[in-house]
């Protein structure tokens, strides 16, 4: 069983990166779980075409510990598992406890199995506080994906998360599996996006270009791969599944200066143009 | 034996260089001729020391607030902090009506992980109805600790919610336990809430009767406000209020219109004493009723004050009464007590105030500190102009107050209070370092480590200190004497107190349990082994 946690900036595309590829990983005949590690409980929509989930959160609050796990685990698209680990309203509570805590509870339910070949663990914006390094702390999920663009934010949040790795990557054994890049077609992106990549000891596991399908299947509450399975993207993201099953490229990451970053921006992104 | 500066420095030695120089700035061995000497107070104990200090959520909720015998205190938190702050301190109070004293009681909403995740506001909240419904307190508190702070609960909000639903005072207190440096921040954050809402909430306008004092910093362990309060019932004064041993909310409401403040532990309080005097022209002060000696002085100083020949002549009946009842009691304890040495580490005030007690009995304090106290505390408030302010005081709110134009008068004129200034403490505390002698060291924060290096050169006879490190001490073959919470004894305040500490001392010095026994690694090698030859290997 391999768990791949996705780490990006909020608003990247992690949710819907992570859900075609596991659309594509479970195509491709693969036993896939999906933990939506963000208090939204957005994370497994499109597989399940809909809001239906109701999170691990909400039912231990409304029916304390005595949970079945078929109370929180749903079946999604080609079987693939779905869970919303779900937390508090904005603003009250801790929602990094809430993640410990749901993620506990499906351990404890055997959620678990051996069949499982893939488990991924989709986490709410930049690496905040140590809630939200749960998969990556204690050896929960030993990939980890970075969604990244051009864009200088979304660039310094992929450091940032690199930090995170670095810190917990002797402990904890997480390794960084590569860089996703969503594009945004800024300028120069493959070119600045590889060199980041390459700066920071690991590599560009996929460019995965910008296309108005992905939109559209959004509104349709599916993957590229559920709504059009012969669209150019589906084979994008088929592609991205491919590399990321035949990876072999596990790092501790070198995470950047500040002043190194913008520097690369500027040899090799829009501002070097 | 005595210290000098470079067996300490041989102390400090062990430490690594950046600790030393911050711990060297925390230890003074006091020499005269250098006048005003300094010492570093009030900071962040480097982290790995093992400090005897508590946090701000005891300093609140433990010590000032918690006393407060009407009102019900809870604790907002995971059951932990309530539990362990709960009688430990021994401040005792009684009350008329039963029910309306809930000291006995430990309150608390045992916050579970799921609170913690979605916030705990809604179940203080139906805590606080709970406790209206059961108890129907006249007032309650609520009080922070740490995990409350972290997910921002926000209890000043669910406070004012259950004032208006229930029409009583709900006070909620930011104590949360990483605030500030030690249990001082606490003191100073329930100071400034007891102040805005409480004192001056009620309607009297006029003292009842003559003489009519509050005393501040007294917090009944053991009994000790009892002991005070029957002396100076029998001198004709009239106590309005005890902050805050033994103290009722209602009580407190009217803290405005007493004459006179009495302050026993500065370091806790003297925020509220001076706020009384600025807001109500109330003076303060400075008190000491721990020894017979420091007793007599405040007793006399208080008339003083109020400069009335009656008052004054009752004074000496009830010193002449007291004395003449327990001088051949302690006479007897002084054979035992006689030419012996003691350390003194203790709180924020009482390093300072045994000292005397100690010295009627024939024991030379040697060593004291105080474990949260500031600059003032050891060196008088005349340095506090100098006080550097840090992002740790900071962090918890001054609360300035203005004169009350209704209520605001002033109590003696301009001219007899700078003629009384010069004669009592009367708005001022000098401090325990002047009362020290030439050679005898003072430590601020001491720890552990000290401790055991400090008790090895000194060999003190008695070691007064508190629960964290008595057992340390006690298992060395020194009697240890806890004077937060006097070990299940007291009253040790006023004239009966001092015979009830001469004979706990006594008897702790006439049985040296832990002499009579020699821990087997004083005798037996704690592992076997020989010397193997390398070459021959």
């Amino acid at each position: 069983m391999r768990q791949i946690a996705i780490y990006g900036k909020g608003g990247i595309g992690k949710s819907t990166t992570t859900q075609n590829t596991v659309a594509a990983l479970a195509e491709a005949g693969n036993k896939v779980m999906v933990v939506g590690c963000d208090p939204k409980a957005d994370s497994t929509r499109l597989l399940l075409n809909g809001m239906v989930q109701k999170t691990v959160l909400d039912t231990l609050r409304d029916e304390g510990e005595d949970i079945e796990l078929e109370d929180i685990l749903k079946p999604g698209f080609k079987n693939t598992l779905c869970v919303e680990s779900g937390g508090p309203e904005p603003g009250v509570g801790c929602a990094g406890r809430g993640i410990i805590t749901s993620i506990n509870m499906l351990e404890s339910l055997g959620a678990y199995t051996d069949d499982l070949d893939y488990v991924f663990y989709d986490v709410l914006g930049d690496v905040v506080c140590g809630g939200f390094a749960m998969p990556i702390r204690e050896g929960k999920a030993q990939e980890i994906y970075i969604v990244a663009s051009g864009e200088l934010m979304a660039l310094y949040a992929a450091n940032n998360i690199a930090k995170g790795i670095q810190k917990y990557a002797n402990s904890g054994g997480v390794r960084l599996g590569g860089i996703i890049c969503n594009s945004r077609k800024v300028d120069n992106e493959l070119e600045l996006l590889t060199n980041f990549a390459k700066e920071i000891e690991s590599q560009l596991i996929h460019f995965v270009p910008r296309d108005n399908i992905v939109q559209r299947a959004e509104i349709n509450k599916k993957t590229v791969i559920d709504f059009d399975p012969l669209a150019d993207q589906a084979d994008e993201y088929r592609a991205l599944a491919k590399n990321i099953s035949e990876n072999d490229m596990f790092v501790i990451p070198k995470p950047m200066t500040q002043d190194r970053l913008e520097e690369l921006m500027m040899e090799h992104g829009f501002l070097g143009l | 034996m005595a210290i000098d500066e470079k067996m300490l420095e041989q102390i400090l030695n062990k430490y690594p260089a950046k600790v030393k120089r911050n711990r060297k700035k925390h230890i003074v061995i006091r020499d005269i001729e250098k006048g005003a000497q300094e010492i570093e107070a009030n900071t962040r104990t480097i982290p790995g020391i093992i400090t005897n200090r508590g946090c701000a959520f005891a300093g609140c909720k433990g010590v000032v607030v918690g006393p407060l015998k009407d009102m019900v205190h809870i604790v907002h938190g995971p059951v932990g902090c309530a539990y362990y702050s709960w009688g430990t301190r021994r401040n005792k109070a009684k009350s008329e009506n039963p029910k309306e004293n809930f000291l006995n009681y430990c309150f608390s909403t045992d916050m579970q992980e799921s609170d913690i995740v979605f916030g705990g506001e809604k179940k203080l909240a139906k805590m606080i109805d709970e406790v209206v419904e059961i108890f129907h307190p006249k007032a309650i508190s609520v009080s922070a600790t740490c995990p409350v702070g972290l997910i921002g609960d926000d209890l000043v909000a669910v406070a004012k919610a259950a004032e208006k639903r229930h029409g009583i005072q709900v006070l909620a207190f930011n104590c949360e336990g990483y605030k500030g440096v030690s249990q001082s921040a606490g003191h100073h954050i329930a100071n400034n809430i007891l102040m805005e809402k409480v004192i001056g909430a009620g309607n009297l306008e006029e003292a009842p009767s003559k003489y009519s004092i509050n005393i501040l910093g007294e917090y009944n362990i053991g009994g000790d406000s009892w002991e005070i309060e029957r002396v100076l019932k029998d001198i004709g004064y009239h106590v309005v209020t005890v902050m805050t041993g033994d103290g009722s909310y209602e009580e407190l409401k009217n803290a405005h219109i007493a004459e006179l403040n009495l302050v026993q532990c500065h370091r806790s309080i003297n925020y509220i004493a001076e706020m009384l005097e600025i807001k109500y022209g109330t003076p303060w002060l400075k008190v000491n009723f721990i020894g017979i000696e420091n007793t007599i002085k405040s007793l006399r100083n208080m008339a003083q004050y109020f400069g009335d020949p009656e008052l004054i002549q009752k004074t000496e009946e009830v010193i002449a009464r007291e004395t003449a009842r327990i001088e051949p009691v302690m006479a007897q304890y002084k054979k035992i007590c006689e030419g012996k040495t003691a350390f003194c580490f203790v709180g924020g005030s009482r390093g300072h105030h045994y000292q005397g007690l100690f010295a009627e009995l024939g024991v030379e304090t040697i060593l004291a500190g105080y474990e949260f106290a500031h600059r003032d505390d050891y060196e008088g408030r005349d340095i506090i102009p100098e006080i550097k302010s840090d992002a740790d005081s900071k962090n918890i709110p001054d609360l300035h107050v203005t004169p009350d134009q209704r209520r605001y008068r002033l109590k003696i004129s301009d001219e007899k209070m700078a003629e009384l200034k010069k004669r009592i403490p009367l708005g001022n505390y000098k401090g325990m370092i002047s009362d020290m002698k030439d050679g005898h060291v003072i430590v601020d924060d001491l720890n552990h480590f000290e401790t055991e290096e400090f008790i090895k050169i000194l060999k003190p006879d008695i070691f007064a200190s508190g629960i964290k490190d008595k057992y340390v001490v006690q298992k060395m073959g020194i009697p240890s004497k806890q004077l937060h919470s006097y070990d299940y004894s007291g009253p040790y305040a006023g004239f009966n107190g001092a015979v009830k500490f001469a004979e706990d001392i006594s008897m702790a010095f006439t049985s040296p349990t832990w002499n009579f026994i020699t821990p087997p690694w004083k005798n037996k090698p704690l592992l076997d082994g020989k010397i193997v030859d390398e070459e021959a290997s």
